[in-house]
């Protein structure tokens, strides 16, 4: 556990210093305390180097545009590298978390995290007007919506159930929270919600594709630790909880990577739509994979096909991106689901070729093996 | 039924040795002592004192809402009791951590099932206790293909769980017990959904693993294949009403009492069968 409570430890005390960056700047730096100064100083040094490998990979699509002359990787257009970037990092992890909420049956959570993400964009938006914080919305939402997903499963311990219920009422309240607080600042509000809602190519900063790097590794990295334990949890957790794994702090730190996940996608996505990258492409890739490795990463190849066609198609038509994205996800699930069909009637066959499998009950004889 | 000295009532704090056994490997398996447990204020299950010595092949049998399955949760840790003491392996069942040491064989419908996942990754999972966060060594691969080997299921390993048949899924579920090197190997009814002529297999299995020193425990609604193969019935309706040999168990009217009229014409069966 000390290795997932140093990872949490880690992306709180990045983001504290993202957060404290962020207001510093705003703020008259006459009257810092020490204490900021130091934050200051961490969060100066981790937003340098999020904006160096942002220039490198605005290098690298520059060559890409150079040598295919695709227009939409054109260097002027710099939101459109960084909305492939944020586009392919959530290609990766929503369907990495999503495979784990799927299979339990807990497909909706990540709607139910999206709508409490709204209200931390609110939360944000309402105390930049108010005291002139200067914080970008995004880091309210992901201190919003963890603290939700930690919410949503601690009720779900003490009841012994996910049910939709609570699911449900978690989800409306983030979102009335989030209107209430966006109508009653709506005089001072520059900034308009659509981008939110929908998502949009265009309005992906420096800053948020930053903070969508810090979440993209928090997240890899942590399902790259655990992968073992999360399996097995998700695959028979009481069989799991027997055999030593501590199964609610794995629920926890699942629900609360869920809600990284969200808010990183919402970006390109949107409240409304962050849910269906979780969902759709592990759906497509449970019908055609034969292993959880393949399905994990058929379920990636599928996301990122999704989001890269998505962006391309919402670029040259000038469609929104996430509309789109979901689209091509879901017909790529019904082509997944029409191949799964087809698959199993020649497994059959080839079944037929080896033959059973004499069942070898006397034990003696299986210890001879390798 | 020498090893069964629950009924000294052993102050909370000492070892759970017997004394009345004087071999120093024979730290009971399991061990209950008064144990009381309920979701409510009602118990549902009540003063439960028994313990399972290595090695026995014990099957703790009752009706439908009689609280095996919650007296198998006490056994493992999975819950903590109300009153008396669980000890597995001597330790304080809700703190044990040698998970390991344990093979858990749920009803198949327990698990995800509509995961995509191979017999073999199913099997891998036995040794997750062993490697943490770490990967699988050619070591532990090992291991894992003779477990599937054991249990038969070699020609099966890169099938997909979900479209196995309910026989072969739990025999996959036992090969990750003992890739797991488990001791201890408990099965919460794990032939409910099986069809008649692997259940027969599946106890075969069960008995030879038995035979090699596995200590086995059944929680088992289907009467005649308890009497059939178990060396010792635990009865149980909220308290124990028989706890001995199975041979006793037939001849009792523990049944009777634990199930109600008409259960004995069930027994009967069981033992023709």
């Amino acid at each position: 556990m000390t290795a997932i409570a140093g990872a949490v430890g880690a992306v709180v005390t990045v983001l504290a210093s993202l957060v404290a960056a962020t207001a510093t700047a705003a703020a008259d730096p006459g009257v810092l305390l020490p204490l900021q100064g130091g934050f200051a100083a961490i969060g100066d040094l981790a937003s340098g180097v999020l904006l160096w490998l942002l220039d490198q990979w605005y290098w690298l699509l520059d060559w890409v545009y150079y040598l295919t002359g695709v227009e939409m990787f054109n260097p002027q257009y710099r939101f459109m590298h960084r909305a492939v970037l944020v586009g392919l990092c959530v290609g990766v992890m929503a369907p990495l978390i999503g495979t784990f909420l799927v299979h339990r049956q807990l497909a909706l959570i990540g709607d139910a995290l999206a709508h409490t993400a709204f209200a931390g964009v609110a939360v944000g938006l309402f105390l930049n007007a108010v005291i002139d914080l200067g914080v970008s919305p995004y880091l309210t939402a992901v201190v919003v919506a963890m603290i939700a997903a930690l919410c949503i499963e601690l009720i779900s311990e003490v009841t012994d159930a996910y049910n939709d219920v609570s699911m449900a009422i978690v989800l409306s309240t983030g979102f009335a929270l989030g209107t209430t607080l966006i109508s009653l600042n709506a005089g001072g509000l520059a900034v308009g919600i659509d981008q939110f809602l929908f998502g949009n190519l265009s309005t992906v900063s420096p800053e948020s594709a930053g903070i969508l790097l810090v979440l993209f590794a928090v997240i890899v990295g942590t399902v790259a630790v655990t992968r073992n334990q999360l399996l097995y949890v998700t695959f028979d957790e009481t069989a799991a909880a027997v055999s030593g794994i501590p199964v609610r702090w794995y629920n926890r730190v699942t629900v609360m990577l869920t809600a990284m996940v969200v808010v990183g996608a919402m970006q390109i996505m949107g409240v409304i739509l962050v849910a269906a990258m979780l969902v759709v492409p592990v759906a497509g890739a449970t019908q055609v994979a034969r292993s959880f490795r393949e399905s994990l990463l058929v379920s990636v190849v599928l996301a990122e096909l999704a989001v890269l066609l998505g962006i391309a198609v919402s670029y040259y038509a000038g469609v929104t991106a996430g509309g789109v994205i979901v689209l091509v996800a879901v017909g790529i699930y019904v082509l997944a689901a029409a191949v799964g069909r087809v698959r199993p009637a020649l497994a059959e066959e080839t079944d037929r070729e080896t033959g059973t499998i004499d069942a070898d009950t006397d034990a003696g004889t299986g210890a001879g093996g390798d | 039924m020498s090893d069964q000295s629950t009924s000294t009532t052993a102050s909370g704090e000492s070892t759970a040795d017997d004394p009345a056994d004087p071999s120093p490997t024979a730290v009971p398996v399991v061990a209950l002592d008064g144990v009381t447990f309920g979701y409510t204020a009602t118990p549902v299950v009540e003063d439960v004192s028994l313990t399972v010595a290595p090695g026995e092949y014990v099957a703790v049998v009752g009706p439908n809402g009689s609280g095996k399955s919650t007296l198998m949760q006490l056994m493992l840790g999975l819950l903590a009791p109300d009153a008396g003491a669980a000890r597995l392996f001597g330790e304080p069942a809700d703190r044990f951590d040698d998970g390991e040491r344990i093979g858990y064989v749920a009803q198949h419908a327990g698990v995800a099932k509509e995961m995509p996942i191979t017999v073999r990754e199913v099997v891998e999972m036995g040794r997750f206790p062993h490697v943490g966060f770490g990967r699988l060594s050619s070591a532990d691969r090992a291991i894992v293909e003779r477990a599937l080997d054991t249990v038969g299921m070699a020609g099966f390993a890169d099938r997909r769980v979900t479209r196995l048949s309910g026989g072969q899924r739990q025999r996959a579920f036992i090969a990750r017990a003992l890739a797991g090197e488990a001791d201890l190997l408990v099965l919460d009814e794990p032939t409910v959904g099986v069809d008649a002529e692997s259940v027969e297999a599946f106890y075969e299995l069960l008995a030879s693993l038995n035979d090699r020193g596995i200590t086995v425990l059944l929680i088992e609604h289907d009467l005649g294949a308890v009497v059939e193969h178990a060396d010792r019935v635990v009865c149980l309706n909220r308290e124990v009403y028989y706890d001995g040999p199975t041979d006793e168990f037939v001849r009792s009217d523990a049944l009777a009492r634990a199930f109600g009229a008409g259960a004995g014409a069930l027994a009967d069966a069981g033992v023709d069968g």
